[in-house]
């Protein structure tokens, strides 16, 4: 098993660009495996087989048929992890608000102690810089597309930094989509939400259902701060969400909101981990999945309340909807606790369609299809519902329940 | 006119017998009522005669305004008028009470080939009957009966009822759980509901029901038979002597 894997993350880092440490941690932490506890179900095994290549531009790359067309406002195109100034529209920015491709060559990346990250932090080429001043308000959604035309094994480190001020508020609505080809997109996300700032942060994952994407979110959390991170993943052969929240403040509120659509072949999996750190703070984590066919998905949500959290409010659900005898869900919820007087639950439901509830809806007159077709959208529109971006709940809800209807 | 007419009904669930021969007649304009003890097969005839497919139908037939009642699909059988009121009215979290209302209202309407009511025909018609049954409307907006007071589920029961209109309604155990106040404001939404050309059948465990649902026909149920019918003096003789009465014995040798 090590000898491949070395290999491939010789290979890896052979094609793509280097900085920083030119690496050298990824070497040395190299693929992880299935005997690491934090990949227990998932394994990158595809990943590592891939014949990689750096992702390069694509001008012939468009716009058409994306998602949060019809909101208004600035937005920012990366192609294959490279900037696209053709593609994007950052006229008229208010004072106060910064949204530019990040500045590469100045930025320093926090330390990575994971293999992806140290693999972005090595080899990033680009990503979103967003940056709202202490007390701006910016009421406009801001859009970052991020396209993928590569073929198989066109690999991208995308790294993006979101920083808003004390007292300011932002709505940021990120769309993953790319060809039917098995690329391979590695994000890390650093966002910084600074003392009662308001963010609530969309993150629309359509890629291929032959490509691979693994994205970081490290999140640091103000006091007072209001923070709801939606993630509607439906796309990936193997897609992965690393969440990492610090709640370091006391008064913050965090949501994470998600809904995973797994078909086909697909493995969608969430790995959060939530760092209580200041008494008073509310964490809540509310995940459903329906999963069909051979699909996969794992949830995991580590809630960690730290000496001194006390008075923590944190809630974790996990449900899943199986349509098919084939699909698995792992599903681990899991509270550490070590504080005082805190209130803290998990759980985790897997199952098919409810009978009583189907038997109910018939029973007011629904057909059967009509009834199954009710609770299915009931189940995704319980998430979608948190989103509180009216014009990217609308669309999302409808672009979920037409995938829906395709099976 | 015969509405309803249920002849040697036995059914049950995974080979042990609930029912084990019912005959019923229900005319349009009467009220009905079937009391008993628990587990004498009260709720399993509610289901059955709903179409729950838990059940499995052993002998007899039911015949409801002159079809096969237990040839039709559960979904048909509301359309074609026949309506359940849950004695559990199942919860279902993300499903909009008024979206799931107007679903529902509009399959019974298509089925009679009447056109479907559009969102502000719909709301002008739920408010009519919201009132009726002292609903606070903002129920409607939440999730079906997701997080609804006992109460409230029960009430909301009717309002479906009211909504959809039907023929024949069955009430399963409707009065269960409901303080007297709650109980009164069912009672009166049900008497509202009833006309010459309808007909109810009230399924209840408590006689005290019977004091604001005046029944035509009272019918005791008891290991899967009706062992008594009369007037409606049968339920405050039964209230008097209590299931005893029927559970020793007494009855069926009466």
């Amino acid at each position: 098993m090590v000898a491949p894997a070395n290999n491939a993350v010789d290979r890896l880092l052979a094609a793509l660009p280097k900085r920083g440490d030119g690496g050298a941690r990824f070497a040395e932490l190299g693929f992880p495996t299935t005997r690491d506890e934090d990949w227990r179900f998932t394994s990158v095994a595809p990943i590592a087989e891939l014949e990689f290549t750096a992702a390069t531009g694509d001008a012939a790359a468009n716009l058409e048929a994306s998602v949060f067309s019809e909101i208004d406002g600035p937005q920012l195109v990366f192609v294959n992890g490279h900037y696209s100034s053709e593609l994007s529209d950052l006229d008229e920015l208010p004072d106060g608000v910064e949204i530019s491709n990040l500045a590469a060559a100045v930025f320093k990346p926090c330390e990575a102690d994971d293999a992806f990250g140290a693999l972005n932090a090595a080899s990033f080429t680009d990503g979103a810089r967003v940056c709202v001043a202490e007390g701006v308000c910016f009421k406009t959604p801001i859009r970052i597309y991020y396209l993928s035309t590569g073929g198989d094994g066109a690999t991208a480190n995308i790294r993006n930094h979101i920083t808003l001020g004390p007292n300011s508020k932002a709505t940021i609505l990120e769309s993953w989509t790319g060809a039917d080809s098995a690329y391979f997109n590695n994000a890390i996300t650093e966002l910084s939400a600074g003392d009662n700032a308001h963010l609530e942060h969309v993150k629309f994952q359509n890629e291929s259902p032959a490509a691979f994407h693994v994205a970081g979110l490290h999140a640091t959390m103000g006091r007072d701060c209001r923070v709801a991170h939606h993630s509607i993943a439906l796309g990936g052969r193997i897609a992965r969400n690393n969440i990492r929240a610090r709640l370091d403040g006391t008064g913050i509120e965090a949501m994470l909101n998600g809904l995973y659509l797994p078909h086909g072949k697909q493995l969608i999996d969430h790995h959060m981990v939530v760092d209580h750190l200041q008494p008073h703070c509310e964490s809540h984590e509310y995940f459903n999945g329906i999963l069909d066919d051979h699909a996969r998905a794992v949830f995991h949500g580590r809630i960690h309340v730290h000496k001194g959290a006390d008075k923590t409010d944190a809630k974790q659900t996990n449900k899943n909807l199986l349509l098919s005898d084939n699909a698995t869900v792992n599903t681990k919820p899991q509270l550490e606790i070590y504080a005082d007087d805190v209130k803290c639950t998990h759980g985790a439901t897997i199952g098919q369609m409810n009978a009583e509830q189907i038997f109910y809806l018939r029973a007011r007159g629904l057909d059967e299809d009509a009834a199954h077709r009710m609770i299915m959208h009931a189940f995704a529109g319980e998430i979608i519902a948190r989103i509180g971006c009216e014009p990217a709940r609308e669309e999302l809800d409808r672009l979920v329940w037409d995938r829906l209807e395709d099976k | 006119m015969k509405m309803l007419e249920i002849k040697n009904l036995k059914a049950g669930v995974e080979g042990k017998e609930i029912l084990k021969g019912i005959d019923l007649t229900i005319n349009a304009g009467e009220v009905h009522a079937i009391m008993g003890p628990n587990g004498s097969g009260k709720s399993t005839l509610a289901q059955v005669l709903a179409g729950r497919d838990a059940f499995d139908v052993g002998e007899g037939s039911v015949t409801f305004n002159g079809q096969d009642l237990l040839e039709l699909a559960p979904e048909v059988r509301v359309r074609e008028g026949l309506f359940l009121a849950f004695q559990y009215p199942v919860e279902i979290p993300g499903v909009n009470t008024t979206y799931f209302l107007r679903a529902a209202v509009n399959a019974v309407r298509e089925h009679h080939g009447e056109a479907a009511l559009n969102a502000v025909d719909f709301l002008k018609l739920m408010r009519q009957k919201i009132n009726l049954l002292e609903l606070d409307e903002s129920l409607l907006k939440r999730s079906v009966n997701e997080g609804f007071s006992g109460g409230e589920k029960k009430r909301a029961e009717i309002l479906q009822m009211a909504l959809l209109n039907p023929a024949m309604a069955v009430l399963d155990e409707t009065d269960s759980g409901l303080d007297i106040d709650a109980l009164k404001v069912v009672a009166n939404g049900v008497n509202t509901l009833k006309r010459a050309d309808n007909a109810q059948l009230i399924i209840t465990h408590y006689q005290r029901l019977l004091d604001y649902i005046v029944p035509d026909f009272v019918h005791v149920l008891y290991d899967g038979r009706i062992v008594k019918s009369g007037g409606k003096e049968l339920a405050l003789e039964l209230e008097e002597k209590g299931y005893d009465w029927i559970t020793s014995g007494e009855l069926q040798t009466a």
